[in-house]
């Protein structure tokens, strides 16, 4: 098996396929995920390949996707459902939060629900209300659950199999504006990092800047940036947002003395809140500088022509490494 | 109260019928409230001796165990009690039609059904004494844990049916091998986005499902008119999949159209709807207070349709009963009765640490943190908590 250049699409197509093929018991299921492949083409060609009985076309009710997928565990399979858009994930909120969430829990173990509950999210896609959301923390929020936000096509590939494989409910994120961005080159036989660990991506010394899903990509773009003026920042991709692996995002701020978080979700209540209090926690006389978050206003998501204003860019980032450098 | 066809014009008085607190000229019987047996052309099923006598047992036995969780509540061992008072015929006959390899997905009163697949009652107590959410394992008899969240099951039951479809223990024409699932949900379930979106499901894929509704004519305290203008059976056409009306106080006929309705499903036919038209004679559960909200004469009424006597009546008029048995089978109930009263307060208390037990399958640092150090907190109490 020899490397191939892959989009974040391509990678988890690709994920899905193995997983499928080293698991007869795995089903995907959603709406438009057979004939079309999925509006984003996550699933293209696995229903030809795999037949109608493993992937899924479901009914539009996606309370009745997650409920019927929590049978399907039940029985046995490992479901992956596909929720359309972030946005449309609400009707199931009950079914993922109060079933699927507290299963394992209410039986003492005595039931397991393997199953993933995939979620394109965030904005940039120019897309009408609805389409453009960042639920994580509502989820991250839920005990039971485990979070994960892959933001490059290599991490697609593996962390989609190894979600797949855990044996805990799992709500994957997946970086729609990242799903077709950029290409990189994927070993299959390469070892991968653990599902539930945060990666420094990108090494620095003056200001810890951590991001998730879309949010990498503007940090790694802002520490180019920074370079350029003498500044050094080191990058963190969280990847795992419950639970949060926050081992190699505390040695950094040690080192550091500065943290910036960035995300699209709103900021009140958001991911940044809970990593900036563990940091407070654990580094506090580390700190130099409060922890700072840069993320979606708390407003709803605006009309697309104005989400380039809403969405934590280059510049915002960077403004919140100036004010971090300069206390 | 009657439905209000006000505005629609006489005609709709015809197509709702005048009130639809009777059962409706749909019901089908095999025994009448005064424990005549009548026929049903498609439907009849010889009974023997053994089933019947059986039948009458296991609906005392029921009665029991609903009577004496009721008094358990009563003297503060348990913190509430959801009551079936008036149901055990809709239970028993759809608990007993159950086979082996048939799932059920109950929600939070079928301790009849519960019963029927050999769960020990005492274990249903736990969730309403405060010490589990449930403590019998699911898959030992083929019986799920108890649903709170109304209607959420049926979507279950319904994947875990498209479930037994791949793997292909529908219509294999192997009694044994073939298997169907029941969903368990009241007539204010009806009104839940998640039943609705399990008869689609169901139906799209035809999973092998049955959906066993009880009608019982309240949800809390509202009534069947403020869930549906129609008799929620005929809801099951417009989902495409046959519905049915069936005397819930009638063991027999509940009973056998549920056995019908598991066996089409087993053979491959797909969903059916029953409803078990009946009426909660207790309360909702044991905090309400029903006087508030129904007629009295509506309750007595209902006592004359009482399940239980009507087949003790059928019984003893056909000599399948005598003083003995009825001696003997009290008996019987006054032991279940000892056991679950000195069961439920013998039940152990879960102790603190046991929380953050079961969260994950794979447990995670974060929570093995937290666990560590509450524990340690416990330590600094004297002679420590847990
Ligand atoms: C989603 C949801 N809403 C409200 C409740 C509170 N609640 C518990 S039982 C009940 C009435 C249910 O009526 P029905 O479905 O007819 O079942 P019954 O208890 O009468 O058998 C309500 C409103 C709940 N448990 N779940």
């Amino acid at each position: 098996m020899g490397t191939q250049k892959i989009t974040l699409a391509k990678g988890l197509n690709m994920g899905l396929r193995k997983a499928m093929e080293d698991d007869p018991k795995v089903l995907l299921m959603g709406e438009d995920v057979g004939k079309l492949g999925g509006v984003f083409r996550i699933t293209d060609g696995l229903q030809k390949d795999f037949g109608e009985d493993r992937v899924i076309d479901s009914p539009l009710a996606e309370s009745g996707i997650v409920g019927t997928a929590i049978g399907m565990a039940l029985r046995g399979y490992r479901p992956v459902v596909e929720i359309q858009f972030d946005g449309f994930v609400y009707p199931a909120y009950d079914q993922i939060v109060c079933q699927v969430a507290k299963m394992h829990y209410r039986s003492k173990g005595r039931y397991k629900i393997p199953m993933v509950i995939r979620i394109p999210f965030g904005g940039g896609i120019g897309a009408v209300e609805h389409h453009s959301e960042s639920p994580e923390a509502q989820f991250a929020h839920t005990p039971g659950l485990k979070v994960v936000a892959c933001s490059n096509p290599i991490d697609g590939y593996w962390m989609i199999q190894q979600a797949i494989a855990s044996d805990d409910p799992v709500i994957f994120l997946e970086p729609k504006r990242q799903y077709h961005a950029d290409k990189a080159e994927l070993d299959e036989t390469a070892t991968p990092e653990p599902l539930f660990s945060s990666r420094v991506v990108r090494q620095g010394s003056d200001v810890t800047v951590l991001a998730y899903g879309p949010t990498v990509k503007t940090a790694l773009s802002a520490a180019e940036a920074a370079a350029g003026e003498g500044k050094s920042l080191e990058v963190i991709d969280l990847r795992t947002l419950s639970p949060l692996d926050m081992a190699p995002v505390l040695e950094s701020v040690r080192r550091t003395g500065r943290a910036v978080i960035t995300h699209e979700a709103h900021v009140n209540l958001g991911m940044g809140s809970e990593v900036a209090a563990r940091i407070t926690e654990e580094c506090f006389y580390s700190l130099e500088a409060p922890v700072l978050r840069v993320g979606g206003f708390d407003t709803p998501y605006p009309a697309s022509r104005i989400e380039e204003d809403y969405l934590p860019d280059l510049d915002r980032v960077l403004d919140a490494v100036d004010r971090s450098l300069e206390f | 109260m009657p439905v209000t066809t006000a505005g629609f014009g006489p005609d709709l008085v015809e197509v709702f019928g005048p009130s639809q607190r009777d059962g409706g000229p749909d019901l089908i019987q095999l025994l009448t409230p005064e424990g005549e047996r009548v026929h049903h052309p498609e439907l009849d099923l010889d009974f023997s001796a053994e089933q019947l006598r059986g039948f009458y047992r296991d609906m005392v036995l029921t009665r029991r165990i609903d009577t004496e969780a009721t008094a358990l509540q009563r003297h503060g061992e348990l913190g509430i009690w959801a009551q079936l008072l008036g149901q055990e015929a809709a239970q028993i006959g759809a608990g007993r039609a159950l086979k082996k390899q048939d799932f059920v997905f109950p929600t939070y009163r079928e301790h009849g059904v519960a019963y029927c697949k050999g769960v020990d009652p005492l274990n249903l107590l736990g969730l309403f004494r405060g010490v589990d959410h449930g403590a019998w394992d699911p898959n030992e008899n083929n019986f799920g844990l108890y649903t709170i969240v109304i209607g959420a099951q049926a979507l279950h039951a319904t994947g875990y049916a498209m479930g037994i479809q791949r793997d292909g223990d529908v219509g294999t024409g192997d009694p044994d091998r073939d298997a169907a699932v029941i969903a368990h949900f009241g007539d204010g379930a009806s009104s839940q986005g998640d039943v609705n979106e399990a008869f689609i499901f169901a139906a799209s894929y035809n999973a092998p499902v049955v959906f066993f509704c009880q009608n019982n004519q309240w949800a809390i305290s509202e009534p069947i008119e403020r869930q549906s203008r129609i008799p929620l059976y005929q809801r099951a056409l417009g989902f495409g999949f046959p519905g049915v009306r069936v005397d819930g106080n009638d063991v027999l006929a509940t009973y056998a159209v549920t056995q019908a309705a598991l066996q089409r499903a087993r053979e491959g036919q797909g969903p059916t709807f029953v409803e078990a038209y009946t009426y909660r004679m207790g309360a909702h559960t044991t905090t309400d207070d029903p006087t508030r909200y129904r007629l009295n004469d509506d309750v007595e009424h209902w006592k004359l349709k009482d399940p239980i006597a009507r087949l003790e009546v059928y019984l003893r008029r056909n000599g399948l009963v005598d003083d003995a048995f009825v001696d003997e089978l009290k008996q019987e109930a006054d032991e279940l009765g000892h056991h679950l009263r000195e069961g439920c307060k013998a039940l152990p208390d879960p102790k603190p640490m046991d929380m953050f037990d079961h969260v994950y399958a794979e447990e995670t640092e974060e929570l093995r943190v937290q666990r560590e150090g509450f524990a340690s907190y416990l330590e600094t109490f004297e002679g420590g908590h847990h």
